[in-house]
């Protein structure tokens, strides 16, 4: 069985291919690391992967559906660049509308506990335009887990977490991988990512560098892979 | 499922809307303002050459005052990118359209509600003679408006000039709406009946709102999804 | 090979044209009602069918692009627009030169003509938009999905003359009025005037795709030279 599949997945913008022929495929409970320079596509492929962008040729496969299949829909947890909630609204609104969309039995129950584990019950009524750079991180966080998703898509999640967050998400990713979900990170600041992945996915200006575990050399030097797969 | 998901966007759009009241409060000074304008583009005296104009000044105040709801519909989602938080949840980018159609349909009528009454009063016209019917052409006008608009809101959200391009592309394509909802609401605002030639108006107002729903909930996937 | 026969088809209409023309002007006598203006309708009728071909081709090419994907059908729509927004101004105008003389007034809002108007101005949006929109793949399935809605225009202009009472003349082409009310040599000169159009446009619009295609060559690698730099 095979959590997330890219096959030969190309994306075009005009005449440019983004991605070129990129193919993998990530078992249930693996973390993969997604990493390349700037410009090399890692967002393009990851809103490939989230279903956001459809791909110009080739497949995106998640839990054996298609990825816009309301099944894989269900299974995806998504934390992009923004925060993805609303200003106006308060924690608690915001979290119990996705929790509705994602048709959780209780909702308000749902966005009630989870404003716990993240630590912001006590401000749950405040409009989000009130809270501060961490709280708003932490309530992006509890809206991409709220539904226990099978495959977490996170896109650079560490860039401008404070340390506490960062064990935060450190944490719930770790919790969701040993429940057998599937996290597939896009990363610069490989120290973080590395602790946790277990394969890595390298794109070199659109096409597949390299992909297999994580290897060892990583931990200790993060510009490894580049060295061994980029083209430089 | 579908209904569900529409409702609470639908819902969710209302809430942000009343909490910040940004569109609504500047289309309702907008709507006063035109009505203000108006008064100086004909004879306030003449009550027969309000009569005749009524349905294109109300209609014109609607369209222009609501432009402003129309153009928020979509740009509500741009900060935080929170489009593709709801584009990766079950949400169908359909039920997602529809539901951001309501809450402007919604806020459509709330403007015609609070413009219809203030030409009334402003301009000493008795416009309650066949309220029914002039509810039914009120609605459908409001809704043709809302899908249309919602639909290119979507379309020209990332646009440079989005406040000008949204007016530019729509108004144009609301035109058969509008002469429809224009005769028919000067005939009812004047008091008369609908007669034999008049109804292709009404046919052409719920032929209209059909043809544009359908196509809307057709093609929004392709606006929506890269 | 290509261009060669491009280079024919516009002769071929070109001469074609000319010899219309000839016909036009020198052979076919004046109308009995409205003298010797009447002989606009040779290029407003035709204009008109060139226009609503053009759009039309245009709605299909740009379903086709929502299907498939392929950027040809996009480049097909926009030169199809292109070509079509120039023969609904030369409708336009020569609609009004005739009205001018006909009827005294160089425009009146009746339903045809309002609607021309609005078809005009719908496509000329279309143009506006794609203007607007740097990214290729996002302009081309934006411009299709307008394009699709534009149509709905394009019919209600062809159907105005049926639905509403309009001080433009009705049908007079004998497939629309099943049996004629105009002299058949003067149908006839209607077609192949169309037929002279259609060739130069159809030579308009390949060249158009040409531009359009080079255009999103040069578009992508400006994009590659940004992205490896």
């Amino acid at each position: 069985m095979i959590a997330l599949e890219a096959d030969r997945v190309w994306k075009y913008f005009g005449d440019y291919p983004a991605i070129r022929g990129v193919s993998f495929a990530a078992p249930p409970g693996a973390c993969v690391a997604l990493l390349g320079r700037n410009g090399a596509g890692k967002t393009t492929l990851l809103r490939m992967l989230a279903g956001l962008s459809t791909a110009s040729q080739g497949n995106v496969r998640m839990l054996g559906q298609s990825v816009r299949s309301s099944e894989a829909r269900l299974a995806i947890g998504l934390l992009g660049h923004g925060i993805g909630v609303y200003d106006e609204l308060s924690a608690l609104e915001n979290l119990r509308h996705f929790a509705t969309l994602y048709g959780l039995d209780r909702p308000a129950d749902a966005a009630e506990s989870w404003l716990e584990r993240v630590n912001l019950a006590n401000v749950k009524d405040s409009p989000v335009r009130e809270f501060s750079r961490g709280m708003r991180q932490r309530l992006a966080v509890a809206r991409a887990f709220l539904h226990s998703p099978r495959v977490l898509l996170l896109d650079e999640p560490f860039t401008s977490l404070d340390d506490r967050n960062i064990a935060l998400l450190q944490s719930l990713t770790a919790d969701a991988l040993r429940g057998g979900a599937t996290v597939i990170m896009s990363t610069h600041q490989l120290r973080e990512a590395m602790e946790l992945a277990t394969h890595a996915v390298l794109l070199v200006r659109g096409k597949l560098g390299y992909f297999g575990p994580r290897p060892l050399e990583m931990l200790e030097d993060s510009g490894w892979l580049y060295r061994q797969y980029g083209e430089a | 499922m579908f209904f569900r998901h529409s409702l609470a966007v639908a819902m969710k759009d209302l809430r942000s809307e009343f909490r910040t009241k940004e569109s609504l409060n500047a289309a309702f000074a907008f709507a006063a303002m035109i009505l203000v304008l108006f008064s100086f583009v004909v004879d306030v005296g003449d009550s027969e050459i309000l009569y005749s104009m009524s349905g294109g000044v109300l209609w014109m105040t609607f369209l222009f005052s609501g432009a402003l709801i129309l153009n928020r519909s979509f740009a509500r989602e741009q900060p935080n990118d929170c489009l593709d938080a709801l584009l990766a949840s079950p949400l169908s980018g359909s039920a997602l359209w529809l539901g951001k159609a309501l809450a402007n349909f919604v806020m459509l009528l709330a403007v015609e509600l609070f413009a219809l009454p203030l030409f009334g009063a402003l301009y000493n016209l008795t416009w309650t003679r066949s309220l029914g019917w002039l509810a039914v052409v009120l609605v459908l006008g409001a809704w043709g408006i809302a899908v249309v608009g919602t639909m290119f809101s979507a379309l020209t959200v990332n646009l440079r000039l989005r406040e000008l391009m949204l007016p530019t592309l729509i108004y144009p394509m609301l035109i058969p709406l509008l002469m429809g909802a224009i005769r028919l609401t000067t005939i009812l605002i004047s008091g008369q009946p609908i007669t034999g030639d008049d109804w292709i108006w009404f046919r052409l107002l719920v032929g209209f709102d059909i043809i544009f729903t359908s196509l809307a909930l057709l093609l929004v996937e392709v606006v929506l999804l890269g | 090979m290509r261009e060669k026969i491009l280079y024919a088809l516009g002769l071929a209409g070109a001469l074609l044209l000319l010899r219309n023309l000839y016909v036009i002007l020198l052979q076919l006598p004046d109308e009995s009602a409205q003298g010797a203006i009447y002989r606009i309708i040779f290029f407003h009728v035709p204009s008109w069918f060139t226009c609503f071909t053009g759009f039309f081709v245009a709605g299909v090419s740009s379903i086709l692009y929502l299907v498939k994907k392929k950027p040809v059908y996009d480049t097909f729509a926009v030169a199809t627009v292109e070509v079509g927004l120039v023969f609904t101004i030369i409708g336009l105008i020569t609609g009004m030169i005739w009205a001018r003389i006909i009827w005294g007034i160089w425009w009146t809002w009746d339903a045809r003509l309002t609607w021309a108007f609005i078809t005009c101005l719908i496509y000329a949006g279309y143009l506006m938009l794609r203007g607007a929109i740097d990214e290729a793949t996002a302009r081309a399935r934006y411009a299709a999905v307008l394009c699709i809605f534009a149509f709905t225009s394009v019919v209600i202009t062809f159907k105005a003359i049926e639905w509403w009472r309009t001080q433009h003349p009705g049908p007079v082409l004998s497939i629309r009025t099943r049996g004629g009310n105009m002299d058949p040599a003067m149908e006839s000169m209607l077609y192949l005037n169309w037929l002279a159009l259609m060739l130069i446009s159809a030579v308009l619009t390949a060249v158009r795709m040409n531009q359009e295609g080079v255009l999103r060559q040069v578009e992508g690698l400006r994009r590659q030279v940004h992205a490896s730099s």
